[in-house]
């Protein structure tokens, strides 16, 4: 794979203009919709002012793609949508067509290639997630994995619109959240629960002390002195709260833990502002085990989330918006999950979540 | 714990993978099955299977902490990333990852797919995502050797890469008015013009911590930006909702319970439908989209149209979550640019002055105070960005300021 270098050397292009890689009928009517349709989950017509119909067919993918997947769906741009296609924030792609009788024919070469059509409207949309074991040194967890046995578990939401509003679930593989999941309705966060192992030999050679003191949010790192006369630091244990963060300076304060790493689940957060404000997700379980290549545990709890909200929750009501109603106490009572002492926030402002009320269902 | 150097790749072979073979079952498409499409590329994917099926042996990550490779004359872009397990996996004991900063609302045409995916066959492992959290298209696993070469040939092609560390990170937007009808400002232009404005900041880091920017049209906010960008623009208008009655009848004919379904769910109430006409009290009516979502033929967003903007969003890293939170509650779509640049180099002015070292501009201003950093970049307070004034009496009195006026 040897190379010639390219000149002149560009640098600072920037991405392509925002309107280059844009179909005809959009730059047609770029600004000018004026409503949309759907006409099967998945199956999206936008008409503009002009009376012009974009079609739009929205597959499911894995996100991790490789070069020969993306070249198939540049073929199925040329065969069915002269050549246009995009991706949406969350890791759909789409397919924009001009000529409706080309939908069915598209939807059924995608069945063929295993690509599932859905996640529009009250549906689950495709999971949003981080790298995982795939490429993260910091994961407590595999993202991947969790998603396509979560996805197997769950497509039928996705390829029929049957809950009472979008679902919208992620994954994160560690505090650091790569993704939006501290407002989803259903957020699987990637967790330690052991203190990071100082490892003094790489520490004094790969870290500066004072930006390692200075990362721990609780002020459980102090310096001491360490080997040769070199500063190394201590945990203060009882303090430490398994963030990780000190790790994301420093790679010799190791987190990974084989038996202890495992997952939480969180849930009622929110992006949208349509009727309630967004809001983050709230603890529901604080911890299930590491348990590739499946994650039975996890998938159980989610499934059962999505089961009591399918069937309790009002049309239009997201997954916070019913527990709004419901109370929290009827929400672990319908799931069967226990409340713990970790459910109770002892972080800053912890206050601001207790109840200061008689406002009890019985 | 299983022995790595047993069960997971017998000599000169393809690496078994029993584990990661269970998840190329079942109806989702399978990431497993991506990686070995790849395995003919450059080696990379088959040695990445192999690591990747030891980690779910050992629940344990396989990747060092990041090491410091680049492009010449950038400081980011490219993540630098280390096998632990390199000598029994080599082809990915370098395995670096290229961010490319999107095209706006992820638009490609089947030659860009096409380009991209012959780079990195060239180059790297024939691995991508699309897209990363953030927004960039991510070229998954190469050698250092590699980079500047796989970077030429993309800004030949008219790619340039993303920002990663203490830099502008890519800014990202929704669809926008490329094929939505609640779009109330052009969030691919907007979102283009700011990217190509911070090309040097994008590119060469020189702030205290990331800067995180998203654009979304109107409050659906599909590109989360309330949630996790340092700076959040999100469409709104401030003109009346436009309504078609007869487009209101017909979803009442269709079966859409007009009073229980679009009205009680209004969250100030400022609707009533008396069984033929629907009507909004707009002076009430905050701009939250659930009737406009559930009625899409009859209902629009007004037509003086701009956003809001908002600031200081994050994940939990290192102080809590946050969600941004207004700074301007309103600025027409024709002035956002301008008054966007206008007020990010103030923001930046204080950040540099005040903000400590990976402190993000959110945290800076849960330290300082909002009335602090609202005086720092010379903006007057303004009720829409309180959900309520403060409950306490402990009030810094300003004596000097009140003396001198």
């Amino acid at each position: 794979m040897t190379t010639t270098p390219l000149q002149p050397r560009l640098t600072d292009v920037g991405p392509p203009r925002y309107d280059k890689y844009l179909p005809p009928i959009v730059l047609k009517n770029y600004g000018t919709w004026k409503y949309h349709e759907t006409l099967a989950p998945g199956v999206l017509c936008h008409v503009a002012e002009s009376g012009d119909r974009l079609y739009t067919v929205r597959g499911g993918t894995p996100r991790l793609l490789s070069i020969q997947t993306l070249r198939k769906y540049a073929d199925l741009a040329d065969k069915y949508c002269g050549g246009y296609l995009r991706f949406t924030s969350r890791n759909n792609v789409e397919f924009l067509l001009t000529d409706p009788a080309q939908i069915e024919p598209l939807k059924q070469e995608l069945a063929l290639l295993g690509i599932p059509v859905g996640g529009t409207n009250n549906a689950i949309s495709n999971i949003v997630h981080t790298q995982g074991w795939v490429h993260c040194h910091a994961a407590a967890t595999d993202a991947s994995g969790l998603v396509k046995s979560m996805m197997d578990a769950l497509i039928d939401h996705f390829t029929h619109e049957d809950l009472p509003a979008k679902l919208r679930i992620a994954v994160a593989c560690c505090l650091n959240m790569c993704g939006a999941v501290h407002c989803s309705d259903i957020a699987i966060l990637g967790v330690h629960r052991r203190p990071p192992k100082v490892q003094n030999d790489l520490l004094t050679k790969a870290c500066e002390v004072p930006t390692l003191v200075a990362s721990c949010p609780t002020g459980a790192i102090r310096p001491v002195p360490g080997v040769g006369g070199k500063q190394s630091v201590e945990v203060l244990e009882e303090d430490c709260m398994y963030c990780g963060n000190c790790f994301s300076v420093c790679p010799a304060m190791r987190m990974a833990d084989a038996e202890n790493d495992g997952l939480s689940i969180w849930v009622g957060g929110k992006v949208s502002n349509a009727r309630s404000a967004p809001r983050f997700s709230r603890l529901s379980i604080p911890f299930l085990p590491n348990n590739p290549p499946r994650w039975p545990e996890v998938i159980e709890a989610v499934t059962k989330i999505v089961d009591v909200y399918r069937g309790e929750a009002r049309k239009y009501e997201r997954v916070g918006e019913w527990i709004d109603r419901i109370g929290w106490p009827r929400f672990f009572e319908l799931t069967g999950f226990e409340f713990t002492r970790y459910h109770i926030d002892d972080f800053k402002n912890a206050g601001m979540t207790f109840a200061r009320s008689t406002h009890i269902r019985y | 714990m299983a022995d790595a150097d047993e069960g997971v790749k017998p000599a000169n072979g393809k690496p078994e993978t029993k584990l990661l073979d269970e998840l190329e079952k079942g109806p989702w498409p399978s990431f497993v099955t991506e990686i070995k499409s790849a395995q003919g590329v450059t080696g990379g994917a088959e040695d990445l299977l192999g690591q990747l099926e030891l980690s779910y042996e050992d629940k344990v990550s396989h990747w060092k902490h990041g090491g410091l490779v680049g492009v010449l004359g950038y400081g980011g872009g490219v993540i630098g990333r280390y096998s632990d397990v390199g000598e029994q996996f080599p082809k990915v004991a370098h395995f670096h990852t290229l961010r490319v900063n999107q095209p706006a609302g992820w638009f490609y045409t089947s030659e860009a797919l096409r380009t991209i995916s012959d780079i990195w066959e060239r180059h790297g492992s024939g691995l991508t995502n699309m897209h990363g959290s953030t927004g960039d298209m991510i070229l998954l696993g190469t050698t250092t050797d590699h980079l500047e070469a796989t970077f030429q040939e993309l800004t030949h092609a008219g790619f340039d890469l993303g920002g990663s560390g203490s830099a502008v990170r890519t800014p990202s937007c929704c669809v926008g008015m490329a094929r939505c009808e609640w779009a109330c400002f052009d969030a691919m232009k907007l979102c283009y013009d700011l990217t190509m404005a911070y090309q040097d900041e994008l590119h060469r880091p020189a702030l205290p911590y990331k800067f995180k920017i998203k654009c979304s049209a109107c409050p659906n906010d599909c590109v989360a930006a309330i949630a996790r960008a340092d700076l959040s623009v999100i469409g709104t208008w401030k003109d009346d909702i436009r309504i078609d009655q007869a487009e209101v009848a017909n979803y009442a004919t269709a079966g859409v319970d007009i009073q229980k379904d679009i009205c009680a769910n209004c969250p100030t109430r400022c609707m009533d439908w008396n069984g033929k006409e629907l009507n909004i009290k707009n002076r009430d009516c905050v701009r939250c989209m659930h009737c406009i979502n559930a009625m899409p033929k009859a209902l629009r967003p007004g037509v003086e149209k701009g956003a809001v903007i908002l600031i200081g969003a994050k994940a939990p890293i290192l102080q809590g979550a946050l969600l941004s939170s207004v700074l301007i509650p309103f600025v027409a779509a024709d002035e956002l640019l301008d008054t966007l640049k206008e007020l990010i180099q103030r923001i930046w002015d204080f950040w540099d002055e005040y903000g400590t070292n990976r402190e993000r501009i959110g945290e800076l201003i849960q330290r300082v105070g909002l009335a602090a950093f609202l005086d720092g970049i010379g903006l007057d307070p303004a009720p829409e960005m309180v959900s309520a004034p403060r409950d306490n009496p402990y009030i810094y009195y300003q004596p000097a300021k009140e003396d001198e006026a």
